[in-house]
């Protein structure tokens, strides 16, 4: 007979739990986010090139504004797209 | 005192000497108006998302510089609108972390720093001011690295 022991291993604890987002700019102590590096604005943007919402990203609204911030004026400089397809 | 940066495209289709020569009009027009010149950062020759003026690639350059006050950035950005041979320029004021961050750039901590959270993403550890980039998956805008200039031209 399988004890109360065993069966909590008969499936991987790990699947299908859901990690808790986070902010990483307030995680990693990051407070400026640079306009001229758009490899790194690229991770916030979807395919089309639309800024990411706070909900999927993780961020905080003060970082969530800063990066909206950043990527308009890396598009305004042509270092991102104002509208695409298969940016990624 | 103010920090400011300014970043602008030079047409690529300019010989490298009138490339230069247009950077150093504006770099020495800040410093006939009294500005402190901190850093002159020449990115290069990049592609552009977008086509501008019928141009697909760009010479950025950024300068960073500390200026009494910004009346002057009226007619410094006019002389820029009027100018054909530059294709788009942004200025922006930086605070404190933006001087931070630039200064570490040039120091060349930001992109060791990336190196090492990739390998062991410390978690409790506030890294100084560097930007946690993750590896770029899309090369598409990655810039074409700085001397490429002639080569480029010679293939146009």
């Amino acid at each position: 007979m399988a004890s109360r022991d065993d069966i909590k291993f008969l499936s991987n604890p790990k699947i299908g739990g859901r990690r808790k987002k986070y902010c990483r700019f307030k995680r990693y102590g990051i407070k400026y986010i640079d306009y001229k590096d758009p490899d790194f604005l690229l991770t916030f943007v979807n395919e089309q090139g639309k800024i990411l919402p706070r909900r999927i990203t993780g961020n905080s609204l003060k970082y969530q504004r800063k990066i909206g911030t950043a990527i308009k004026r890396a598009r305004h400089l042509a270092m991102l797209p104002y509208l695409t397809d298969l940016l990624k | 005192m103010r920090n400011y940066e300014t970043t602008f495209v030079v047409d690529p289709v300019l010989s490298t000497e009138d490339i230069k020569s247009t950077a150093q009009t504006y770099v020495n027009g800040l410093q006939g108006e009294g500005c402190e010149i901190v850093f002159v950062d020449e990115m290069g020759l990049r592609t552009l998302a977008y086509d501008i003026n019928k141009r697909s690639n760009g010479v950025y350059y950024s300068i960073e510089y500390t200026a009494p006050d910004g009346a002057f950035l009226r007619n410094y950005e006019l002389g820029m609108k009027r100018d054909e041979r530059i294709l788009r320029f942004l200025t922006v004021s930086l605070n404190k972390y933006g001087v931070q961050y630039n200064a570490d750039k040039r120091a060349g901590k930001i992109g060791k720093a990336k190196r090492k959270k990739q390998e062991k993403p410390a978690k409790n550890e506030p890294a100084a001011h560097g930007v946690s980039r993750k590896k770029a998956d899309s090369p598409k805008l990655s810039g074409v690295p700085s001397g490429d200039a002639e080569s480029f031209k010679e293939e146009e």
